[in-house]
């Protein structure tokens, strides 16, 4: 299964090319704009290209990431998704209280994290050694807050709240919460 | 002999330039009281960005090292306060002063009610400065977003401290709502003395019912546009500023109902409002903010600069008027988007309304920038004026940041997003300082001889100074936030041990930029209209306020 992580490396190589494209773009159009001599304006069909090629890049975006973002399907599905491991958690005046102390979790399952809030929103997100976050959700009292996920690297997580919930949130953290081991390869 | 000869200017000196303004070209008291009242509007949104530009630095340097110079809890009022001064007190002030001038402008009559403009003007100056005291005192901190209950959490506020703030909000919200009825009033009303004017047929051109109906009518029956296609952009943006108004005001009123009870002595902290259900009807309202109305009035100024820095016609004029329509109403139905992450929220309203629904709004203001930039091509060879670079580092602004919001509005990518850094770098800060606040100044360069009289800019160093550093400092900033996003840095929190301190290192060197950009910025104005020229922009004006600019300025 594709990590998170390559997910990431593949979004930030995407949108660098374009954010470059665009900027070359528009210094090439302050450039010529200003240099040219009188000439034709733009034809309409260069217009209706632009029109399509949006409409085109807007559509495929979700059509890719559905398809290739492992993730995507078994959030939209996870109803109907049988889990592996159910860890409920709990969350009250700051405070995450856990079923377990680490969570165990063995290469290969699929655990549903379920979340409740007794008081404020939430949020519930697992993140690596080093700082990178693997997934998150938000987590609202009186809803059911769960979320699907499939481990396929060893490594230890830990879990921090990734919504403001008043000044005293930003210390919901707690470390090595969820360990995975056998897998034999360790997420990077 | 020296009767015929004209002896050059003695040259001014720094203070005397100061004083007077450069070439002493401003002068106060030949405004129009139209004139003056949009420069104490822009003097005002001026101000209030420079109170967010501060907070943003000290916010900066809080997250290279979280210095003991203020709390978390001061922080966090900080964060709370810094978009709302952004937003109200600063861009709806610059927005609002710009389109209260422009719309009577461009319609040849006079501002339905300058009273009322003057009540919009101060009844928001008045309400940013008191919820920004209050979160300043008491470190109110439920950030803009408000979720539930925390507004209402007073473990961790007090009530009263709630009261004052959501207090100023209202201030805010009233004098928005006085903003959208005398644009709406001033382009249907007919002026005392004139021909009595179709004003449902106005109002349907403004909002785009006339356009539409064209469409089922055959090619000879059409009805023509009877207002330009700035005045419908400045139109349909309002009807989101009035919607978002009418939102946040019940809301505040929901939340007032708490903090009044509790201040009784009665706690309702039992009484059940959804947590969810709230989530989506604020989302819906402050949506209209981000995805409609910015969009729209951004969309309407990139059309009016292009045709006046060109003189030329809109390229596809109808396109232009039909995309604002859509925009308008994929701007009720996007506010999903914000709710990817709620499991609790259906799965098929965050397929349609927040990814597909969304993803329109990369069509609608994909379409706005080709038009923008194919207009100004068929007026080729243009000079490089301030306006027209500021206008290009807008539109490059907004180019950025709508494919990096469409981005994280996709499920499987804002599950990993949410809430990081990459959301208000690349998206947020991206589109707002260099999409929004650079097409504003574009505006404030090309309208200030119009509202000055004729004064001279001060430095052209200094506007291309400003430029540069603007550009450069708000997509760097942007762009090391974005990278330590997607790194895993949240946002909305504090990291004590320098986790990501790098690109936060690089991102405060970027926001000193912003900051040094606002300051010749500031000084530039200031020498150009000299400190008794601005402080004359608030004397009273003994021209007519029915009259815009003078019909032969001073």
């Amino acid at each position: 299964m594709v990590d998170s992580s390559t997910v990431l490396w593949g979004q930030a190589i995407a949108y660098t090319i374009y954010v470059v494209g665009a900027m070359l773009l528009v210094g090439w159009f302050a450039y010529r704009v200003t240099r040219s001599r009188e000439g034709r304006g733009v034809p309409p069909a260069l217009f209706w290209t632009f029109f399509a090629l949006l409409i085109v890049a807007g559509v495929s975006l979700h059509i890719v990431s559905y398809n290739t973002i492992p993730w995507t399907p078994t959030d939209v599905h996870r109803d109907s998704m049988d889990a592996d491991k159910t860890f409920v958690i709990e969350v009250e005046d700051h405070e995450f209280s856990l079923p377990s102390m680490p969570m165990q979790v063995d290469c290969g399952d699929r655990v549903l994290f379920e979340v409740v809030s007794h008081d404020l929103t939430y949020g519930f997100g697992l993140f690596r050694e080093d700082h990178s976050m693997l997934f998150q959700m938000q987590v609202l009292p009186g809803h059911i807050n769960d979320v699907l996920w499939e481990f396929q690297n060893d490594g230890v997580y830990t879990i921090r709240s990734t919504e403001y919930s008043g000044p005293e949130g930003y210390g919901m953290i707690v470390e090595d919460a969820v360990v995975v081991g056998g897998c034999g390869e360790v997420a990077s | 002999m020296s009767g015929l000869t004209t002896r050059p200017a003695p040259a001014m000196t720094f203070t005397q330039t100061l004083l007077d303004g450069h070439q002493r070209a401003f002068r106060a008291h030949t405004l129009t009281p139209m004139q003056k009242l949009t420069l104490r509007f822009v003097v005002v949104g001026l101000v209030y960005y420079g109170f967010a530009a501060i907070e943003g630095m000290l916010m900066r340097i809080y997250q290279i090292e979280p210095i003991s110079l203020f709390s978390p809890g001061q922080y966090f009022g900080m964060l709370t306060a810094h978009p709302l001064v952004g937003i109200f007190g600063s861009s709806y002030l610059l927005v609002f002063g710009a389109f209260l001038f422009l719309v009577p402008f461009l319609m040849k009559k006079p501002l339905w009610s300058f009273r009322l403009a003057n009540w919009t003007l101060w009844l928001i100056a008045g309400g940013t400065m008191t919820f920004w005291l209050d979160g300043f005192i008491s470190h109110y901190a439920p950030l803009y977003t408000l979720y539930w209950p925390l507004p209402a959490d007073f473990d961790q506020f007090h009530p009263l401290s709630g009261a004052i703030f959501i207090l100023g909000v209202a201030l805010i919200m009233v004098g928005t709502l006085f903003f959208v009825l005398n644009i709406f009033k001033t382009i249907t009303y007919a002026p005392a003395g004139q021909e009595r004017q179709p004003a449902g047929a106005l109002l349907a051109s403004a909002l785009g019912i006339t356009g539409f109906a064209n469409l089922f009518r055959r090619r000879e029956r059409r009805k023509e546009h009877l207002v330009s296609l700035p005045v419908a952009a400045i139109a349909r943006g309002s009807v989101d500023t009035a919607l978002n108004a009418l939102v946040l005001t019940f809301t505040g009123v929901l939340i007032l109902v708490y903090m009044v009870a509790e201040l009784f002595g009665t706690s309702l902290k039992n009484t059940a409002v959804d947590a969810l259900l709230y989530k989506n009807w604020f989302w819906w309202g402050l949506d209209l903010i981000a995805d409609g109305m910015v969009l729209i009035f951004v969309a309407g100024t990139w059309y009016l600069l292009a045709m006046l820095i060109t003189g030329k016609p809109l390229f596809m004029q109808n396109i232009a008027r039909a995309a604002l329509l859509v925009e308008l109403v994929v701007s009720w139905t996007v506010w999903s988007h914000h709710l990817l992450s709620d499991q609790a929220q259906p799965e098929i309203l965050k397929i349609l309304s927040g990814e597909a629904v969304t993803a329109f709004e990369l069509i609608t203001q994909g379409l706005a920038f080709f038009i923008t930039l194919a207009t100004l091509w068929s007026a080729r060879p243009l000079k490089m004026t301030n306006e027209l670079k500021f206008l290009l580092g807008g539109l490059l602004g907004f180019a950025l940041a709508v494919p990096a919001g469409i981005i994280q509005a996709d499920l499987g990518l804002n599950r990993i997003l949410h809430n990081t850094q990459w959301i208000v770098g690349p998206h947020v800060h991206v589109a707002i300082l260099v999409g929004l606040t650079m097409t504003l100044y574009a505006a404030v360069y090309k309208l200030l001889p119009v509202l000055t009289n004729g004064a001279q800019l001060y430095s052209q160093r200094l506007a291309t100074f400003h430029f540069w550093a603007h550009l450069v400092g708000g997509i760097g900033m942007g762009a090391f936030m974005g990278m330590a996003g997607l790194k895993g840095m949240l946002r909305r929190t504090i990291y004590w041990d320098g986790e990501f301190l790098p690109f936060m290192i690089l991102a405060g060197i970027c926001g000193a930029l912003l900051l040094a950009a606002f300051a010749a910025f500031l000084l530039n104005i200031v020498m150009t209209v000299g400190l008794k020229g601005a402080l004359g922009i608030f004397r009273r004006s003994p021209h007519d306020p029915r009259v815009l600019v003078p019909e032969t300025p001073a």
